[in-house]
This record gives C-alpha cells, sequence and structure tokens, in this order.
C-alpha cells in the first residue's frame, strides 16, 4: 500500500528573480508545500545555547510545523527530538522550558532518557516479549551549534551548518561582539503574531526602505543622536547576498565591529550608563560595553527562520498560511555588569514585542499586506529595488545600496530552489 | 501626606476613574495621576518582582507614560491610527494591605479591543500600589500581570 503522494504546486509561474505571486502568501497548497520541501530539508534554528545551559534544561518549539523538544543531556550535548510519543502520538511535554530527568508521556506512561531512548513501558509483559524498546526512540533530528546558535535538521544528508552558513559565519561572529568580552546569553524573550503568512517577515529583516516611514512614530519618541544613528538611508550601507537564502544588510556601517573605534567619544546618550559602568570597570571595559548595549549595525537574515538583528535574535515560525508567530530573544552578556543589561532590557522594550514603539507598526503593514494580497492574483509582488545598482563584490556576491531589496531576492531564489525540486 | 489609610472603596473609585480616563483617551488628566517616580509595569513572568533586572512588555516611567500618550496622539503610528477602542472591566478587588503609607490593591481586568474590525480581549490581573498625596490619590505602582503573558500576543497599542 502507498499513501497518495501529495501534488506538488508548480512553482514556475509564481516567481522570477524580481517579483513573486502573492499566492506566495495566500495559497494553503503552497503554505504545504513549504513545510515539506523547506522546513524538513535544511538547518532551522531552534535555540540559543544560554536558553539551556545545564543538564536536564529543555525548551520546546517547532521546526516547521513539528512540535520539538530541545534538551541538554547529562553530558552537555544538545537533543533535539520530535515532541511525539512512539506509541500512541501524544506529546511527551507541553511545558515551555525548565529542567527534568525524563520525558513520560502522560497517556500510557512510556518514559523516555534526555537522549530520546525508551527506557521504560508500563506493564510491559502485555507485549509479550515482542518490543524491542531499541526500535521505539523519540526520532531525534540532527544538530549541529554554531557560536551557540543551534540549529536542527531531518535530514542526514545534507551539507554541515558551518557550510550551509557560508559566508554568514562572518557576520555572526561580529554578532556576537556585542557580548562586549562577555559571553552572549539571552535576557528573555517578546512573542507576538500577525495574521500573514511567514515570508512577509522574513522580507522585512532586510527592508531598509520602510524605517523611516513605518517607524517615524519610533524614530520621533527617541533621541536626536538615535535618530542621527538610524537614519539608515543615508548612511552609505547596503544589502549583500550571502548565497542559501541568507544576506545580510548593513544599517549602520561604523557599528559592524563593535570592537573598532573604542576611543570614539562616548554619546550623550549613553553618559549615564557610563558613569555607572566606571565605578566598577577600567575605561577600556565601558567603553566596549557602551559601544555594544546597542547591538551591531546589520540584520543578518538566515534562511528560513532566524535573524540576528542588531540587538536580538529574530526567530518566526509559520503558524499557518495566514498566521506567523515572532520571537524577540533579548541579548545581553552573562555575567556582566547588570547596568548594561538593564539598558539593553530597556532598549528592546522601548522598540520590540506587543507594546513596542517599532513591533506593532510592522505587524500592522504585514497584516495590511496580507489583506491586499487577496486582491488580484495576477498581480506581482515587486522585489526589484536595487536592481539596476548592484554589483558583485571579490567574493561573488550580490550588493547593493540598504534599501535595495537584493536580501528579498537571495531569500526567494532559494525558496525557489528548493520548492522546485 | 496625611496619614489617614486607604479605604477600599477610596481605592476602587479612583482605579474606575484611571480605567475610564483610558477608555475615553483623557490622558492628559492620566499622567497627572501618578507619583513622579511611578513605574507603570506590563511584566512577561508570572510572579516577577525585579521588573528593573527583568524584560518587560512595558517599564515605563513618567517619562516613557508621556512618550506613549504622544504616540497614540501624533498619528504617525500606523498601529494607532485609530487607536484601538477599549473597554475594559475592573471587579474582584481586594485591599492586601492599607497603612499610613498607602495601599495594595488588586483587581481582575478584561479588557476587550476593538480595532479595524477584530474585537479581542485581555485579561490580568491589576495590581495597585496607591498613596495618597495632599489629599489626593496617586499610583506609585501599577503592575498589568496579563493571563496569557508567556504567549504570544498581538500588536497592544493602547496602554494596558
Amino acid at each position: 500500500m502507498t499513501l497518495t503522494a501529495q501534488a506538488d504546486p508548480d512553482i514556475r509561474p509564481l516567481i522570477q528573480p524580481d517579483r513573486a505571486r502573492t499566492t506566495l502568501y495566500t495559497d494553503p497548497e503552497i503554505f504545504s508545500a513549504e513545510m515539506r520541501k523547506i522546513f524538513e530539508n535544511t538547518w532551522v534554528w531552534v535555540a540559543h545555547g544560554s536558553e539551556i545551559p545545564n543538564p536536564g534544561d529543555f525548551k520546546t518549539g517547532q521546526v516547521g510545523l513539528h512540535p520539538v523538544i530541545i534538551v541538554r543531556d547529562r553530558k552537555g550535548a544538545v537533543h533535539v527530538h520530535v515532541n511525539r510519543c512512539r506509541h500512541r502520538a501524544a506529546t511527551v511535554c507541553e511545558v515551555s522550558n525548565g529542567r527534568t530527568n525524563s520525558f513520560v508521556c502522560p497517556y500510557h506512561g512510556w518514559s523516555y532518557a534526555l537522549d530520546g531512548s525508551l527506557r521504560g513501558v508500563p506493564y510491559e509483559k502485555g507485549y509479550e516479549g515482542s518490543l524491542d524498546k531499541s526500535q521505539f526512540p523519540l526520532r531525534s533530528l540532527r544538530v549541529e551549534e554554531y557560536h551557540g546558535m543551534i540549529f536542527a535538521t531531518f535530514r542526514k544528508d545534507i551539507e554541515p551548518l558551518v557550510d550551509f552558513l557560508g559566508p554568514a559565519k562572518k557576520w555572526i561572529d561580529l554578532f556576537m561582539k556585542q557580548g562586549a568580552g562577555y559571553p552572549v546569553t539571552t535576557l528573555g524573550e517578546h512573542k507576538f503574531r500577525f495574521p500573514g503568512n511567514w515570508k512577509i517577515q522574513l522580507e522585512n529583516t532586510t527592508d531598509a526602505y520602510h524605517f523611516p516611514l513605518v517607524h517615524k512614530s519610533f524614530l520621533t519618541a527617541t533621541d536626536k543622536e538615535t535618530q542621527a544613528s538610524l537614519d539608515m538611508l543615508n548612511k552609505g550601507g547596503f544589502v549583500e547576498d550571502l548565497g542559501n537564502g541568507h544576506s545580510v544588510m548593513v544599517m549602520i556601517p561604523e557599528l559592524i565591529d563593535l570592537e573598532d573605534n573604542l576611543d570614539a567619544p562616548i554619546p550623550e546618550k549613553f553618559k549615564d550608563l557610563a558613569a555607572e559602568l566606571a565605578k566598577d570597570h577600567g575605561d577600556i571595559e565601558v567603553r566596549r560595553i557602551v559601544r555594544a548595549v546597542g547591538g551591531s549595525g546589520f540584520n543578518l537574515n538566515l534562511f528560513p527562520n532566524v535573524a540576528c538583528s542588531m540587538a536580538f535574535f529574530r526567530v518566526l515560525q509559520p503558524i499557518s498560511v495566514e498566521e506567523t508567530e515572532i520571537r524577540h530573544i533579548a541579548i545581553g552578556m552573562k555575567g556582566g555588569p547588570a547596568a548594561g543589561n538593564r539598558a539593553r532590557m530597556r532598549l528592546h522594550e522601548f522598540f520590540q514585542g506587543p507594546m513596542g514603539f517599532g513591533s506593532p507598526d510592522d505587524a500592522e503593514v504585514w497584516d495590511r499586506v496580507q489583506h491586499g494580497a487577496q486582491g488580484d492574483h495576477e498581480l506581482w509582488v515587486m522585489l526589484n529595488r536595487g536592481l539596476a545598482t548592484e554589483s558583485a563584490t571579490a567574493e561573488g556576491h550580490r550588493r547593493s545600496d540598504v534599501s535595495a531589496e537584493t536580501g528579498m531576492r537571495a531569500a526567494y531564489a532559494q525558496w525557489a530552489r528548493m520548492m522546485a525540486v | 501626606m496625611t496619614t489617614q489609610p486607604i479605604t477600599l472603596d477610596e481605592a476602587m473609585a479612583f482605579t474606575w476613574y484611571e480605567a475610564d480616563l483610558l477608555d475615553s483617551a483623557q490622558y492628559d488628566e492620566w499622567l497627572t495621576l501618578w507619583t513622579a517616580d511611578a513605574h507603570y509595569v506590563v511584566p512577561i513572568e508570572p510572579g516577577a518582582t525585579d521588573f528593573e533586572n527583568s524584560l518587560n512588555y512595558a517599564y515605563d516611567d513618567h517619562t516613557m507614560r508621556e512618550k506613549r500618550v504622544s504616540r497614540l496622539r501624533s498619528g504617525l503610528s500606523i498601529s494607532a491610527s485609530p487607536v484601538p477602542r477599549t473597554i475594559r472591566i475592573q471587579s474582584r478587588f481586594r485591599l492586601l494591605k492599607s497603612d499610613a503609607d498607602g495601599c495594595d490593591l488588586r483587581c481582575a481586568q478584561i479588557l476587550t479591543e476593538f480595532r479595524r474590525g477584530r474585537e479581542r480581549n485581555y485579561t490580568a490581573d491589576v495590581e495597585f500600589r496607591l498613596v495618597r498625596d495632599d489629599e489626593k490619590l496617586k499610583i506609585a505602582q501599577k503592575v498589568v500581570r496579563l493571563i496569557n503573558s508567556t504567549e504570544a500576543l498581538t500588536g497592544i497599542g493602547y496602554i494596558l
């Protein structure tokens, strides 16, 4: 007996290098195909190591639509298991995070070790010796990590994570400098949903063009120095295609490397913080922390679901063709000065999350995109901005000005490659 | 400051007044209800008490409250143009403590927002620290503990 194969939508008429049909946002069959062809066939970000620092620490999440558990075992290795009992499919964990010795299915009591192996089956004699427990571990994904960023994949045979990241690795290295000499740690997260397709959010992370308009309310509320710093369309930034759907958008070129220019004057807005830090820290350390407190001057968009976005991780989780969950995970200095981490959290609260001065305005325009996308599916979503001035770097990467849609073209090119298989 | 303890009736009348100011968008008056060092807090973790050293949804001092009000009025924020209409009900009041320094009041709040054809609800425990200042009550701290604070919310373009 074979299961009926799901018909694959023909995506060829739907996408060109510089444009896409709105059915990419609205067609449930395309969404279903994306969950299989993309999310089951590539590296998907699942956690930052600091979210599960100790043996037994776990969090739950999703890879595509598969519920998963991300857990650190007794020896410190991270496992990602499908959150589904091998007996009759109940989830074995419904807690968002915590610490445990094992996972026990609440239905019939099958119990699993942290590494996923099946340990206990109540009333096992009912199987009359025919149950080989070694054949029924939790289904585990392949897991690899770069700079604390943990990714998982269902595929045993795709390239190693470091090869998938490729030129993006350099930007991850730069991003992690905002630990200012301390390890980067997560400081909590803002989680919200918007009624729209996941790719609308994916596009937005490399969209500088919207910033001065959509975030006018935020810019008006902030100080003059921040306004000048975020005048991103006039600062010589760029967007670069890093391959495999990844891209980087440099908005504030002087903040690419947070260890450069440490002798520059401390901005007025951080004078109080610097004075507080100076009570316990030497001058160079104060300068390093203060320079890093607002984050890096770029967004690194990693296909398909995570971004290193200035001062936080942006994680997107498709829920349905027209619903997406976004997490903005704040980061700071593990063991670093509390004043520095407080400053980072206040900046995060100011812009991010459901009550921030930035995110709700983003969510509103994404909601508008989803609504408008119901209108005339023959019309194209145009992704051609900055194409005329695009050129190749010495490494052969396509690059254009900061407001270009180069990063979106990179993501959709990867989308098309994976969906065509 | 007088030392007369705040009664439950006084506290209830005051927080209903605050709720009505928010629902009827009388923000200038709302901004005067607070002591100079008061915080308006919407925490994420249930049971959180060290708000300053935690990530919150909102942790507003006077300056941030003023900015939040400006945002609602400016017309520059697309998610607050128009500002969602809200109607909030507060009940189940309990005076946890009341003495010469002020009172701690806890109540339930059920809020309905309406905007662009969508109705959404947010339910919360609200904790007030109230003090008597020159014969008037003032808010020394307001903490809105959403029942679903650790789950995904939607954009909240108003003041809870």
